[in-house]
């Protein structure tokens, strides 16, 4: 059986006791909300902390709160199943349902959190993988090791960033909050993401996501396409995210968001502004795929081959384009 | 292979003390603190009937119901259970009476190796009570986070529809 | 339909009299669906698998693995493992130098590694202690030095001799088995066909995935005798290897089989850590138990072979074969396990479904620093029959010819020999093939669906158990005992092992057939080879017939007792008596009789304590050559599969819509196990056909690439389609009640039918297993709107038997070989 290894245990009640035990206990102690990415890691090895902080018992980190503008603010500790069972969230943002929908398993989203999507850890499956397992390949950049398997000669470790979740919410405009002892902030979700393997999240090791904020999306239509083998268990091995408004036929503004092709989500800023003051028609899609297409970088590191992966953005772009195009 | 300073070997070798409420019955077990509930279940209750297949939360083997919910025993902590209902596949039966579930696995082969089926079971519970008469649609959705590698689902999903019409029927 | 060749066992007894009184006075049970003997109990959490036992005292037992691919060991310092706290032992290779391993042509395997190490994950050395915490801990703390030797990762160049040898026995460098037999003159045949179709497939390794992983617990009884539970598909030749190893008599060894959480070929043969935890038990005199995690279920495998394939077929214009050259190249993996017999089995079913009058057959087997390839559902022969059955829909194509009815015009007839000199029993794939094509509305959608949607059909056979044991004997293959009770219970002992395929079942519904009571009335006892009669384990689809027939037997042998005391208290003739529902009555006035209670006390009165035992062997095979003993069996399954696809031409992802199966069982004992094992298959070949792959990295130290349940992709309940089931009832003399397997065969057409249904989609031809989506992609991107292997390596055939086929009036045997005739003996034989 693949256990856990030892560690100190603490189950605040609050956030800020949270960043409390944090910042005391130093940068080896670790967040665990629903247990579904860190245990697995901890089985694994690739993460030993010396502390756990759970946030089972904490309960300001719950409630979907909607508000009257149509925003909506959700407590990081959210179970998915909880969205996804919450009308709202299907019926004002069906791209972030989706997205929940098709993280893992049901029975997984009962336990994992929304705030354990969106810092998920990167994946790799050089790194995805028993103790034994990675003592075979002299481990790698990402725990224990110093060579990026996927790319030998990178400086860099190039694990990908596998959240479904979090590609939507950037498209969305989503803003987070963050807590530590030394204060809060709340930045755009955006910018919550490093173009790193390693160091992924601009989130500093004592502070704890509290929240997500979306913004009301009016008359915006967003979807969310995922590839995978399978239809359950399996993170995206590509992901895109388009949220498009309309003024009549045209499309007002645009956002398009890959994810699962790079260690961080990749914002289309050139395929989006190509879409504006346009009506979205099948060559132009392809057009707009085809630039969308251009940044995805995926690499051997996940299931199915680089190539395909990458062939499946630029036909996953164009088909998230036409569902939202009126009339199509 | 160390990562950070591991707590020392007497602090974590220490077992806790807790109460467990498992299938109706609040039960004292004493166990170590990194342990999963799994672990728990099967090591020091003796409550072998949940099974593993991973470990990882990669098969559903293990779920067991929390509060009435599905949830995966290998990626919970016993510690964490303080004050949770915990349904495993040895509280099904109502006495020596089956669960209807329990009886139409049987009858139906839904159950082949039989080594998936306590998860399965313990899903379909948690499916029928939340809705008493699931289309096959709901059945696929609700059931795909357990694998099985012996029947092709087929004979589970007819077992849970008959159950549910008998249940359906008794309650009627 | 031709009348039955009598090949059953020797003369009509008393006993096979009293079946055929049996049968004619209608069956109670065989053929309904009564719930599983064991069925309630896998519901309530009562079954214990191995894992689920644990004893006072019980140590943990952690494997320590090589962590290279190929080399020498120089050193294993295991002092830091040894000196921690909670460690009471620490095993090496050394004090288990005898090998073993399932074939006795490939005794090649050590409990640990002594001298090299063959793959990554090859074990070295191993712990006990008193938790699986401290064991952990202890295992990563033993350090082995290694020298590194060349590893080999390709088949292709593994043959060529200039490559580091994995082994020291073999043919030649890494050609663990090469064989090349040819039946008639394929070459005329070619040259007379009107079209020869020549094509390269390639199927990849898969493997068997089982839901429960490996577990086994030891114990060094007081008396200092060994008895060891194991999930174990094949408790006999654990005993025989164990007993090898460890250097007991098998007098003093007792192997218990639980029930397997799974096994599909995965657990048939004896494992490393089944020797270590029993070594480890005899050492401590602590109970000791090992369970595998995941990754280390990948690296036991023993799943199916990666084969690259050449057919070479004639054909007449009327779609007729005249006659075929198979080519296999199997990457056998680091062992030998079963591989030899894998190695003829791809090349031994090609001729039992179509008539196939001239047939040759070269194939080789590799040694590559993997974990060994062996037995998977359907043994070496779902990669030829994906190459068989994909062929003809390309020539059925070429002749203009509907593939259905092509098939249907050139099947083997029953109760024939085959080029090969396979006796074919009964043969019920013309009713499948009809069956299916009717459910389907085939001759509606075939080539007439829109683009991107499609429809195929495969057929296929599989044996009912191999026709001669792994060592070579003269003893039964299956053994039961049945005793009776005076309180009108029933005991049933048999050695062999459920696996969840039912035989339980099967063993508890032949008795309560032939005694006339209620399975809960029987009591069975099996998998234990202290107790029950050996039966040689649940691989090949033997069991069914093999035990089923010895079960029938043993409790004829006991009911005739019975009947006799009864025959005189009733004062009628015993074959005026018919046992059924608890009763023993006169069939001429069934009001007229006693209870079966009644019947066994005046049997026990009488003649003493009521206990009977019966044994199976199989018919002797018409086949004499070398290499005879894979492909004979006492009977033959069939399927035939129809599947509906529809394609996504942009991302070449396939989603199967539904599948229409049609199996001849012969007959069913319990039709609802007999649904579910077709159902089961089907969904296994759906996993190989679509996804599942034995991945590895050769670039990267030669490691699996993907040991976990979440990468080596399982189908979950989204990719599973409806199946439509038809079960053809055609009988066969040599099955118990007429019975034949179920639990491999329908999984074998099923992947060809979906290469098949993606051709008739999209038009491309996908000439690899799985079928994934890049390659779909790749063949609708590419001109020849083809993927998969273009080139056939050279085989260096040297020699090649020739046998005589029965049209040729030929004996079924070959010239002797010019060496070693000894060595006969020692031929494999089976599977």
């Amino acid at each position: 059986m693949m256990r856990l290894p030892p560690f100190r245990y603490h189950a605040p009640d609050t956030a800020g006791e949270v960043a409390h035990v944090l910042a005391n206990e130093g940068p080896e102690a670790m967040i665990v909300a629903g247990g579904t990415d860190l245990y697995p890691n901890m089985k694994r090895r690739h993460q030993m902390p010396s502390t756990l902080v759970s946030l089972r018992r904490v309960t300001d980190l719950a409630g979907i709160e909607w508000g009257s503008d149509g925003g909506v603010r959700i407590g990081a500790g959210q179970t998915l199943r909880a969205l996804e069972r919450d009308p709202g969230v299907e019926g004002a943002l069906p791209a972030l349902w989706t997205a929940v929908h098709q993280i893992s398993t049901p029975v997984l989203r009962n336990m994992g959190t929304i705030g354990g999507n969106i810092c998920l850890d990167t994946r790799c499956n050089y790194y995805n993988q028993n103790y034994e397992w990675r003592r075979a390949i002299n481990f790698c950049m990402k725990c224990e090791g110093d060579v990026c398997w996927v790319a030998p000669s990178s400086p860099r470790c190039w694990a990908v960033n596998s959240s479904d979740t979090v590609p939507v919410l950037i498209a969305l405009g989503a803003r987070v909050t963050l807590v530590s002892d030394r204060g809060v902030r709340e930045l755009p979700i955006a910018e919550l993401f490093v173009d790193d393997g390693i160091e992924y999240l601009a989130k500093q090791k004592d502070e704890v996501l509290t929240s997500i904020e979306i913004p009301a999306q009016g008359e915006a239509r967003s979807v969310y396409r995922k590839v995978r083998r399978r239809g359950a268990f399996d993170f995206p091995v590509a992901a895109v995210a388009v949220r498009l408004a309309f003024d009549g036929d045209r499309v007002e503004s645009a956002d398009i968001v890959l994810n699962a092709v790079g260690s961080t989500p990749v914002v289309c800023t050139d395929a989006a502004e190509r879409l504006v003051g346009e009506v979205v028609t099948e060559d132009l899609a392809a057009e707009v795929a085809q630039v969308a297409w251009k940044p995805a970088k995926p690499l051997d590191n996940t299931d199915l081959t680089h190539m395909w992966r990458k062939k499946m953005v630029r036909v996953n772009v164009k088909r998230a384009l036409l569902e939202l195009a009126p009339g199509t | 292979m160390t990562q950070g300073s591991a707590p020392a070997a007497a602090e974590t070798r220490r077992k806790v003390h807790m109460q467990l409420l498992v299938n109706g019955e609040a039960q004292e077990v004493a166990f170590l603190p990194h342990k999963t509930l799994l672990e728990v279940l099967r090591e020091d209750m003796q409550l072998t009937g949940t099974k593993h297949g991973c470990e990882l939360g990669e098969c559903g083997t293990c779920t067991v119901l929390m509060d009435g919910e599905p949830m995966l025993s290998c990626l919970v902590l016993g510690i964490e259970c303080d004050g949770v209902e915990i349904e495993t596949v040895e509280g099904m039966a109502t006495g020596a009476g089956p669960h209807p579930l329990q009886t139409w696995f049987a009858d139906l082969g839904a159950a082949q190796c039989g080594y998936c089926t306590p998860g399965f079971l313990m899903t379909a519970k948690s499916i029928l009570e939340r809705d008493p008469n699931p289309s096959r649609e709901d059945l696929v959705e609700e059931l795909s986070g357990n694998l099985c590698r012996c029947t092709g689902y087929l004979k589970i999903y007819e077992a849970i529809e008959a159950a549910a019409k008998d249940m359906r029927e008794g309650s009627q | 339909m031709t009348a039955p060749k009598d090949e059953s066992n020797g003369a009509p007894t008393p006993e096979r009299e009293g079946l055929e009184q049996q049968l004619q006075e209608g069956l109670r049970l065989i053929g309904k669906s009564p719930r599983k003997v064991d069925g309630m109990a896998k519901c309530t959490g009562e079954t214990m698998f191995a894992d689920d036992l644990s004893l006072p005292r019980m140590l943990i037992c952690k494997i320590h693995r090589s962590h290279v691919a190929h080399a020498r060991i120089k050193s294993i310092d295991t002092s830091a493992a040894e000196a921690m706290p909670g460690v009471v032992a620490v095993l090496t290779g050394e004090s288990m130098p005898n090998s073993f391993g399932i074939l006795p042509v490939s005794q090649d395997e050590h409990a640990l590694c002594i001298d090299k190490v063959r793959f990554v994950g090859d074990p070295v050395a191993a712990v006990a202690a008193v938790d699986e915490d401290v064991a952990f801990e202890a295992m990563n703390a033993i350090r082995v030095e290694y020298e590194p030797l060349d590893p080999v990762f390709s088949p292709a160049k593994a043959i060529d001799n200039d490559v580091e040898p994995i082994h020291d026995y073999g043919d030649d460098g890494n050609v663990h088995k090469r064989v090349s037999m040819q039946f008639g003159d394929v070459d005329q045949a070619l040259a007379d066909a009107d079209e020869v179709a020549e094509d390269v497939f390639y199927y990849e390794g898969n493997t068997h995935l089982p839901m429960e992983q490996h577990a086994t617990l030891a114990v060094r009884e007081a008396d200092g005798r060994l008895t060891v539970w194991s999930s174990t598909q094949t408790p006999h030749y654990l005993h025989r290897a164990m007993s090898k190893v460890l250097e007991m008599p098998p007098s003093r060894v007792r192997i218990v089989a639980c029930p397997n959480g799974g096994g599909f070929g995965g657990k048939s043969d004896p494992f490393n850590h089944e020797i270590v935890v029993a070594k480890l038990a005899m050492l401590t005199g602590r109970p000791v138990k090992v369970t595998l995690t995941r990754e280390e279920v990948f690296y036991c495998h023993r799943g199916r072979h990666a084969v690259l394939m050449r057919a070479r077929t004639g054909f007449k214009k009327d779609g007729s074969i005249t006659g075929m050259h198979f080519e296999s190249l199997l990457d056998g993996g680091a062992y030998g396990s079963y591989g030899v017999a894998s190695t003829y089995y791809t090349g031994a079913l090609q001729t039992v479904t179509y008539q196939v009058p001239t047939y040759r057959f070269d194939g080789v087997r590799s040694f590559t620093n993997k974990p060994p390839g062996g037995p998977k559902r359907g043994h070496g022969t779902p990669q030829p029959r994906f190459a068989v059955e994909v062929q003809l829909d390309k020539m059925a194509e070429r002749l203009g010819l509907d593939p259905a009815e092509m098939r249907l015009k050139t099947l083997q007839p029953p109760y024939s020999n085959t080029a090969n000199w396979l006796a074919i029993g009964s043969m019920g794939l013309g009713p499948c093939i009809e069956k299916v094509v009717e459910g389907s509305g085939w001759k509606d959608k075939h080539r007439k669906l829109p683009r991107g949607k499609g429809i195929g059909i495969a057929c296929s056979s599989y044996i009912c158990g191999a026709g001669l044991p792994i060592y070579w004997n003269a003893m039964p293959h299956s053994g039961v005992t049945v005793q009776l009770d005076r309180g009108g219970g029933v005991a049933a002992f048999c050695g062999a092992t459920d696996i969840g395929q039912g035989s339980d079942t099967v063993l508890a519904t032949c008795v309560a057939e032939i005694l006339g009571v209620d399975l809960e009335d029987v009591r069975i006892v099996v998998a234990d080879t202290a107790i029950t009669p050996v039966d040689l384990g649940s691989y090949s689809s033997r069991v069914t017939l093999m035990m089923g027939n010895a079960a029938i037997q043993a409790a004829e042998r006991a009911r005739e007792v019975v009947a006799k005391a009864v025959s005189k208290h009733m004062g009628i003739p015993a074959v005026r008596l018919r046992f059924a529902d608890n009763r023993i009555f006169d069939v001429q006035d069934p009001e007229q009789g006693i209870t079966f209670a009644e019947g066994v006390a005046l049997g026990e009165a009488r003649f003493g304590t009521i206990a009977a035992a019966g044994s199976y062997s199989p018919p002797r095979t018409p086949g004499k050559y070398r290499g005879a003993g894979v492909g004979p069996s006492p009977a033959y399954s069939y399927s035939a599969a129809v599947v509906e696809v529809d394609v996504d031409e942009e991302t070449g992802e396939i989603e199967v819509e539904k599948i229409w199966i049609g199996h001849d069982i012969g007959q069913s004992i319990n039709e609802m196990l007999v649904i579910g094992q077709v159902e089961g298959g089907v969904y296994m070949g759906l996993g190989e056909a679509l996804m599942e792959e034995m991945a590895y990295r050769p670039n990267r130290f030669g490691v699996h690439k993907i040991p976990s349940m979440l990468e080596y992709k399982s189908p979950t309940t989204k990719e599973m389609p409806p199946v439509v089931t038809y079960l053809v009832e055609d009988p066969d003399p040599n099955g118990p009640f007429g019975a034949k397997e179920v639990g491999q065969g329908p999984l074998l057409p099923v992947m060809p039918a979906i290469a098949n249904a993606v051709y008739d989609a999209v038009g491309v031809r996908v000439d690899e297993v799985p079928l994934s989506p890049e390659k779909v992609l790749k063949a609708i991107e590419s001109k020849d709107k083809r993927y998969g292997p273009k080139r056939f390596p050279d085989l260096r055939i040297t020699e090649t038997m020739r046998v005589k086929t029965e049209a040729e009036g030929g004996d079924g045997t070959a010239p002797r070989p010019p060496r070693k005739p000894k060595s006969e003996k020692k031929e494999v034989a089976s599977s």
